[in-house]
């Protein structure tokens, strides 16, 4: 599945992954493929990505939304810096 | 016939001038690259972002869902404008573009406000602050500071300072002014209504949406999406505003070098035929010496 993580600055990361974690207002939870639809508000926290390889790319966001569709993540960050 | 020495010097004069213009259009040239390469990247998420909130705006149309954000019945109808302008001059008819628009709201739409003393305004760039000044009218913050660096994290905290203005009924209409970028050679004035904003407004027609789940729910998304569209909204017009003053300083700089070009041209001309106009009078001089010593 794709993932895409934008910030109004610039587009910090796109790319093919395996699963994503992602810190949600209701508690964190994780994004597998097949996953339902869902749109969630996100909370200031950390965005932990398994690539295609199986290594994990992490970021630190301060809020945001993200929205799963067909195998197609976009997250939308107020600010994301890679940790 | 003007005398060889002011000819000479003007010419000097003309040519440095045009070299200024030349380079600052250079300069122009590459901060409107910057200013351009800003507003593209912002288009992603601003697109997506407006998407997500029509589809649940769509969603909670029918519902008793209520709306902060929207227009208030028992207003007192006090207005606030956002005036942006640019900090520095030599960019055409740009500020002057804007100022114009504010003199129209002043002296039209909101002329019962302006009279009332309820009309109020909040400059971004030097140029505007400049002229409102001048016309003495009310100035709530000044916040031309924020071309210095622009960045979304600074555009957020005025948009967040709008928002306040709204919620806490401080002020009832919130507009901004400012040039729309469309190319480089072209400007569009534009006047936004800021807040209110309606919730059904907002909403693309025949918007198809998925069965999503909601975290935490439809209401609470909305409202924290609202937040996040009105600082894309301030924050593109100051990059369209800053996009579009490079543009507009480009084209004026350009023609500045041109018509310093022809000046120069026409100064040549006329520094020639000074000369030669000189030298025939001396050689003049001689023949008619050297006849009258003959004679």
């Amino acid at each position: 599945m794709k993932i895409e993580i934008i910030t109004p600055d610039k587009s910090i990361y796109s790319g093919e992954i395996r699963s994503v974690r992602v810190p949600g207002r209701k508690g964190s939870f994780q994004v597998l493929k097949d996953h339902a639809p869902i749109i969630s508000t996100l909370e200031a926290g950390v965005v932990i990505i398994a690539d295609e390889q199986g290594s994990e790319v992490k970021f630190d966001i301060t809020g945001g939304v993200i929205e799963v569709k067909k195998n197609r993540i976009i997250l939308l960050a107020d600010s994301a810096v890679q940790s | 016939m003007a005398n060889l020495k002011a000819i000479r010097v003007r010419l000097s004069s003309v040519k440095s001038t045009r070299q200024i213009t030349s380079a600052m259009k250079m300069v122009a040239a590459a901060k409107l690259r910057k200013a351009q390469d800003a507003i593209v990247q912002l288009r992603p998420y601003a697109g997506k972002l407006n998407e997500i909130q029509a589809g649940l705006s769509a969603a909670l149309r029918d519902t008793e869902f209520e709306n902060i954000y929207a227009e208030r019945k028992n207003s007192k109808g006090k207005v606030l404008v956002v005036v942006i302008t640019s900090n520095r001059g030599l960019c055409g008819a740009f500020n002057a573009n804007v100022i114009r628009a504010v003199r129209r709201l002043m002296a039209d739409k909101y002329l019962e406000q302006m009279q009332r003393g309820d009309l109020w305004f909040m400059p971004v760039g030097k140029k505007g602050h400049d002229v409102l000044r001048k016309l003495k009218c009310n100035i709530l913050e000044d916040h031309s500071d924020l071309y210095s660096g622009l960045s979304f994290e600074r555009v957020a905290k005025v948009a967040d300072r709008l928002t306040e203005l709204f919620l806490t009924g401080e002020y009832d209409t919130i507009e901004i002014v400012y040039n729309q970028f469309k190319n480089a050679a072209v400007q569009r004035l534009a006047e936004e209504l800021y807040l209110p904003v309606s919730v059904a407004d907002t909403g693309i027609k025949g918007a198809v949406s998925t069965d999503y789940i909601y975290e935490p729910d439809q209401v609470s998304i909305v409202s924290e999406l609202i937040p996040k569209t009105l600082r894309i909204k301030l924050y593109k017009a100051l990059l369209d505003s800053f996009a579009a003053e490079h543009g507009a300083r480009m084209t004026a700089m350009h023609q500045a070098t041109d018509n310093a070009t022809d000046l120069i041209r026409d100064l040549t001309l006329q520094y020639n035929k000074a000369r030669q106009a000189a030298i025939t009078n001396q050689l003049l001089e001689v023949v008619g010496g050297a006849e009258a010593l003959n004679g």
